[in-house]
């Protein structure tokens, strides 16, 4: 058991920036909008959060900052896709591109420098208890946050008339509309949360998980948070069971580096093949139980008529 | 006019687009507990001033008043705060919702769920509208569905209750209901404003009528004291004939053999076509009626080939069979198909109209060399079409969507009669289409038969079957009935059809 | 008089004056951020647009490079006209590449001209073979193409990386993670004397021919097209929406695995970990650049190419950092997605006439 611990801990800090992204994706896309900038927006989060962290030493400024940042290129990405209608697709991949090129630039300054790693809690006696210490009243903020993000979000979505509205712009925006409903204004205000929570998990990674800046650090968990939102079938609940999972496959991968004399690279293609599995599995099911749960207008561009 | 303060009055309300001009300095005025029509063919301007009085679209001129004040509702919001209430033709329903977070996503200050489900109860069957609130709408009828667009609207006790062509998704006994409800709302002091192009429901129902014609008020008369060519007249602004065509002896030969034709459920609250069968001879309209989202969709698409059965006898042309064929494959053997909707599916929008007959003409009209498309037959094709329909339109070279809706129609169907099918299956041959066009389209359609093809027609408007058909059949959750000899056929007959009589009912609630 | 906006259709001026607006905009935009970066600003962007057009040989680099840029963004052009958003092909080009590099491994010790024709052949079965799972995935089970061709990229790169640093090191290469160099046979001629100038270009050129003449002249193109743009007409037509997503992903990949044998024929000469800046990404601008038209991507590759050559130049003769070529290409494509929008944007006073009313 005492072995176990380090383990489960890592899996907790691995399925963290997923969860985060993926619970910011969950609500864009049950507003009717798919935004695959999910890597460059958590790419931008953490730079801006390691950045400002190191230069004011403050850790609420650096957060602050990862969040402000993936808000403002989740802005663009809105502008674009929202009031000027621009392909969804295309305007994600630009947000990726964009976002691995800006971060990489900016953040050039910063490779190699050290930063505090985000505190964790400290409570007297709980802390130190074994097993149950580090397991649960040892983490950061974030980790808190981010579970505590999945209750809210469902009950957002399912229990208040706001997130009513969200799932029915996400549903047939047209209608929405003729009730009256602001479907552009719900649909930019979904946008910014999904670029606040992709911030957050990205300064997670350079805060937290490994506290230091480096280009390109998402290494791709901006696409599996993309993933796993479809594997939650569009549910809070199923999203965190996704993101521990594949922090598990990930903290896995870790652990089984060199193992059975294979080459490291076939373990390290584990997340990605397990991806692409699950991927599968998912749509497999979907298309016989004709119980998927999309939302009806993902990715449909609306325009307001006159 | 009535002495009374109108509840609502319009005056000189102008809206253009583009270089179109939807309504043109329209005014008129609905009085307290007054069933007001406005009247008008497709593209009068109907649904431009109806959203104008919803507050979805605003007026470039003019002003509306209400109880006598100076309004200009700037969204549905306000003017369901005014008590203003809507019912559209196509209903702003989500289909993955309940019926209760529907009917709160319409009201404004909607009380929690619990006190939401037990005032839909109340009101729902207070008014002879009986719902469940935790149904998905999914699953619900037209009819149904209907009904919890107007209870949302009842649950604010609107002082004005707008309907836009409320029985075009009804069966007659349907209507009827609605009409009782409608009637019962404004002895309660609740004006209606009816929208139809329907002229018997509206003597039936209204007290007033304003007619509309291509954007202008063209006269308010009392309904009852008109007759229903008269009507016709002021909204057409022509001399009216009712069309009949002319009965022919159709001959024995058999063109087309439908015969157990299965199809399962495609979606969620899609609809399974159980044991379709039936036939048609040469020279032969048949028609097929129903109430929408009885399968007629489901149909046209199994019969085109957009969905292949798995037995090729289960539909049989000139004795070929083709139920496994693909849909170019099925127009080699001259089985032609139009669906229902134009835009995206019998035609590409943003395409040119040349290109547009590269869908379905590209082996009978010869507009492909070894795979490379012959530009020049394709312009010459489209030319041809133009003509013959007299198409109104600049050149074959605009996009598709630049051309009216009727305009388009009769080019599509064009390019199908064009290519001389053997067989042709033609879905809402005139929604939404000007009367001048529709005349143009039955006479066709009229002339294809003439020449020996086999027609079916699927319809939901039953005028239009009534005039046009030989025979009749009507589809009911995805199911077939007999058919009837149209000539000896009646609406009433038809009727209880639509709701079910002949099979499985979907529509019954 | 009230303001209105309203949409124009999309024309021929939109599609050629969008790219024209969005280089604008980036030159503008690069000249405040090298201004923010410290750096000369127009001395800066002389040296990442002008200078590169200056000498012979930078103009041959210019080829160099948009030569793999042109081929795998037609290929990918066809898919994107489909709606099929293989966003893979940078793992296919990877693929592409060890094929080649595989045949020329193992016929290392021989000579024949049947060598390099056997390499580029193996190098698009091997693009084709990789955009064959997720065109599988997405036919058969409906998975979403974008998310699988993008996580078999990250595959394929693994899969590079374990060759090279594994069993196909090169035996005499003091431990380097690389192959050994290709043999004569294996590597491509050069066109012209002190450039490294290959015969991809002019494949890249005459693969953008014929898919223009295909994409516009012909039927298959006309599919193409209207399966991207209208599904359910599609259906209508008698197009098989299948196999048109197969058809588009076979393209796609078996161009992308082209690119990846010039790669390693041509300029490189060997297999390394690293074989590519991201062709495989900047091409999918380089196909929305040039408007999914095979000619526009031509024009749009070289001028692609231009700030990869740029972009070097500014980081030797100003210290530009690498990653500013990135920030410049995704801004490109920024503007661009902008500039279609904004220019179908029309802003108008509504004059208060009663004129005559018309029907629509």
């Amino acid at each position: 058991m005492e072995l176990a611990v380090p383990i489960i801990v890592a899996i907790i800090s691995a399925a963290t920036p997923l969860l985060l992204a993926a619970s910011g994706e969950l609500v864009v896309e049950r507003a009717g909008v798919l935004n695959l900038g999910i890597e460059g927006m958590m790419l931008m989060g953490a730079m801006a959060g390691f950045a400002v962290t190191l230069l004011t030493g403050s850790h609420i400024a650096g957060l602050a900052a990862a969040a402000a940042a993936g808000m403002a290129m989740a802005l663009v990405f809105a502008f674009l896709t929202l009031t000027l209608s621009a392909n969804q697709v295309a305007s994600g991949l630009a947000l990726t591109i964009f976002g691995i090129g800006l971060s990489a630039l900016i953040g050039s300054a910063y490779v190699g420098q050290p930063v505090a790693a985000l505190p964790k809690l400290d409570v007297a006696g709980l802390s130190d208890l074994p097993v149950i210490g580090p397991l649960l009243f040892r983490h950061d903020f974030l980790i808190y946050f981010s579970i505590a993000m999945v209750p809210v979000l469902w009950w957002y979505l399912n229990r208040t008339r706001a997130g009513l509205r969200l799932r029915a712009v996400g549903e047939s925006a047209e209608a929405a509309h003729a009730l009256g409903h602001p479907v552009i204004a719900i649909r930019y205000g979904a946008c910014l949360f999904g670029g606040l929570m992709a911030g957050l998990g990205g300064a997670f990674l350079s805060l937290s998980y490994t506290p230091m800046w480096a280009e390109s650090m998402t290494a791709g968990r901006g696409w599996i948070a993309l993933a796993l939102v479809v594997f939650a079938a569009w549910r809070p609940w199923r999203l965190l069971v996704g993101a521990y999972l594949f922090g598990g496959v990930g903290i896995f991968q870790l652990h089984a580096q060199g193992a059975w004399g294979l080459p490291s690279e076939l373990f390290s293609m584990l997340p990605y093949v397990a991806t692409i599995l699950v991927l599968t599995v998912i749509s497999a099911g979907a298309a016989r139980s004709r119980t998927f749960g999309a939302p009806a207008a993902l990715g449909r561009p609306f325009r307001p008529s006159g | 006019m009535p002495a009374e303060t109108p509840r609502l009055s319009l005056d000189g309300i102008t809206r253009r687009f583009g270089a179109v001009i939807a309504n043109d300095s329209v005014s008129f005025a609905i009085a307290p507990g007054e069933i007001h029509a406005l009247l008008g063919e497709n593209g009068a301007g109907k649904s431009t001033l109806v959203k104008i009085i919803y507050g979805l679209l605003k007026p470039d001129a003019g002003t509306m008043r209400w109880d006598g004040k100076l309004v200009a509702p700037s969204d549905p919001r306000a003017a369901r705060k005014l008590g203003i209430g809507m019912v559209f033709q196509h209903f702003s329903l989500f289909d993955a919702f309940t019926v209760a977070e529907n009917i709160a996503l319409g009201l404004d200050d909607a009380p929690d769920r619990r006190e939401l489900s037990e005032r839909i109860a109340s009101v729902s069957t207070g008014y002879g509208l009986p719902l469940d609130p935790d149904r998905l709408v999914g699953s619900l009828s037209m009819g149904e569905r209907q009904r919890v667009e107007i209870v949302r609207c009842l649950l604010q006790n609107p002082e004005l209750l707008v309907m836009d062509e409320p029985t075009s998704v009804l069966t007659p006994q349907e209507a009827e209901t609605l009409f009782a409800t409608l009637r019962r709302l404004a002895g309660e002091g609740c004006s209606i404003l009816y929208i139809s192009h329907k002229l018997e429901e509206i003597r039936a129902l209204c007290s007033r009528a304003t007619v509309l014609r291509a954007g202008q008020v063209v006269g308010t008369c009392d309904p009852a004291a008109e007759t229903a060519k008269s009507l016709a007249e002021m909204m057409i602004g022509s001399e009216f004939d009712a069309p009949r065509r002319q009965l022919v002896t159709t001959s024995e030969d058999i063109r087309l053999t439908v015969k157990g034709l299965n199809r399962p459920a495609g979606g969620a609250f899609g609809v399974a076509l159980a044991d379709i069968g039936f036939s048609v001879n040469a020279g032969e309209i048949f028609g097929i009626a129903g109430v929408a989202g009885n399968g007629q969709d489901e149909l046209v698409e199994a019969l085109a080939g957009e969905w292949r059965a798995p037995v090729a006898d289960s539909i049989v042309v000139d004795g070929h069979p083709v139920g496994r064929l693909n849909a170019e494959a099925r127009r080699g053997r001259g089985l032609f198909t139009l669906p229902e909707e134009r835009n995206g599916h019998a035609a590409v929008p943003s395409m040119t109209l040349a290109f547009n007959t590269l869908l379905t003409a590209r082996r009978r009209a010869g507009l492909l060399w070894n795979g490379i498309v012959r530009r020049g037959n394709v312009r010459r094709f489209a030319q041809e079409i133009v003509r013959a329909f007299d198409v109104r339109t600049f050149g074959v070279d605009v996009p598709a969507t630049s051309l009216s809706g009727g305009n388009l129609q009769k080019f599509i169907v064009g390019r199908e009669v064009l290519q001389n099918p053997s067989v042709f299956v033609v879905a809402q041959p005139t929604w939404g289409v000007d009367a001048g066009a529709a005349a143009a389209i039955h006479a066709a359609l009229a002339g294809l038969a003439r020449g020996g093809a086999a027609i079916v027609v699927v319809s939901q408007d039953l005028d239009e079957l009534m005039s046009l058909t030989d025979r009749i059949a009507v589809i009911s959750n995805g199911r077939l009935s007999r058919s009837l000899e149209t000539a000896r056929a009646t609406v009433e007959e038809i009727g209880l059809l639509m709701g079910g009589a002949g099979g499985g009912a979907r529509n019954a609630a | 008089m009230p303001l209105r906006i309203d949409r124009r259709p999309d024309s021929t001026a939109i599609r050629v004056a969008a790219p024209l607006l969005a280089v604008l905009l980036t030159v503008g935009t690069g000249f405040l951020l090298f201004m923010a970066l410290g750096l000369n600003p127009a001395d800066t962007l002389y040296q990442f647009l002008i200078a590169p057009l200056l000498t012979f040989y930078s103009l041959t680099e210019l080829g160099v490079k948009a030569a793999p840029l042109a081929l795998i963004a037609c290929g990918l052009a066809v898919g994107f006209r489909a709606n099929v958003w293989n966003i893979g092909a940078e793992g296919q080009l990877t693929i592409g590449a060890i094929a080649a590099g595989g045949v020329a491994l193992a016929f290392w010790n021989e000579i024949g001209w049947w060598i390099l024709p056997l390499m580029l052949l193996a190098s698009i079965l091997g693009g084709m073979a990789w955009a064959s799972i997720p065109a599988f995935l997405k036919t058969r089970f409906g998975v979403n193409e974008i998310l699988t061709s993008l996580m078999l990229t990250y595959i394929a790169l693994l899969i590079l990386q374990m060759l090279v640093f594994g069993p196909w090191k090169d035996p005499d290469g003091f431990n380097f993670p690389q192959t050994r160099l290709f043999s004569d046979a294996a590597l491509l001629p050069v066109l012209q004397e002190g450039s490294r100038l290959h015969p991809g270009a002019i494949v890249a050129v005459l693969v953008a021919l014929v898919a223009w003449f295909v994409m516009a002249r012909t039927v298959i193109g006309f599919q193409i097209g209207i399966v991207g743009d209208a599904p359910r007409a599609a259906r209508y037509a008698g197009f098989d929406a299948r196999r048109t997503t197969w058809l588009a992903f076979l393209v796609g990949g078996g161009a992308a695995g082209l690119a990846g044998a010039f790669e390693v024929a041509g300029p490189i000469g060997q297999l390394v970990p690293t074989l590519t800046p991201g062709y495989g990404f900047t091409a999918i601008i380089v196909a929305f650049l040039g408007r999914l038209n095979p000619l526009g991507i031509v024009a749009a590759a070289l001028l692609m190419a231009l700030t990869y050559i740029g972009g070097e130049n500014a980081q030797i003769v100003s210290g530009l950092p690498q990653a500013a070529t990135g920030v410049f290409q995704g801004m490109l494509l920024f503007y661009l997605l902008a500039a279609d929008g904004l220019l179908r944007l029309r802003i108008r006073r509504v004059p208060a006439t009663n004129g005559k009313a018309v029907t629509p």
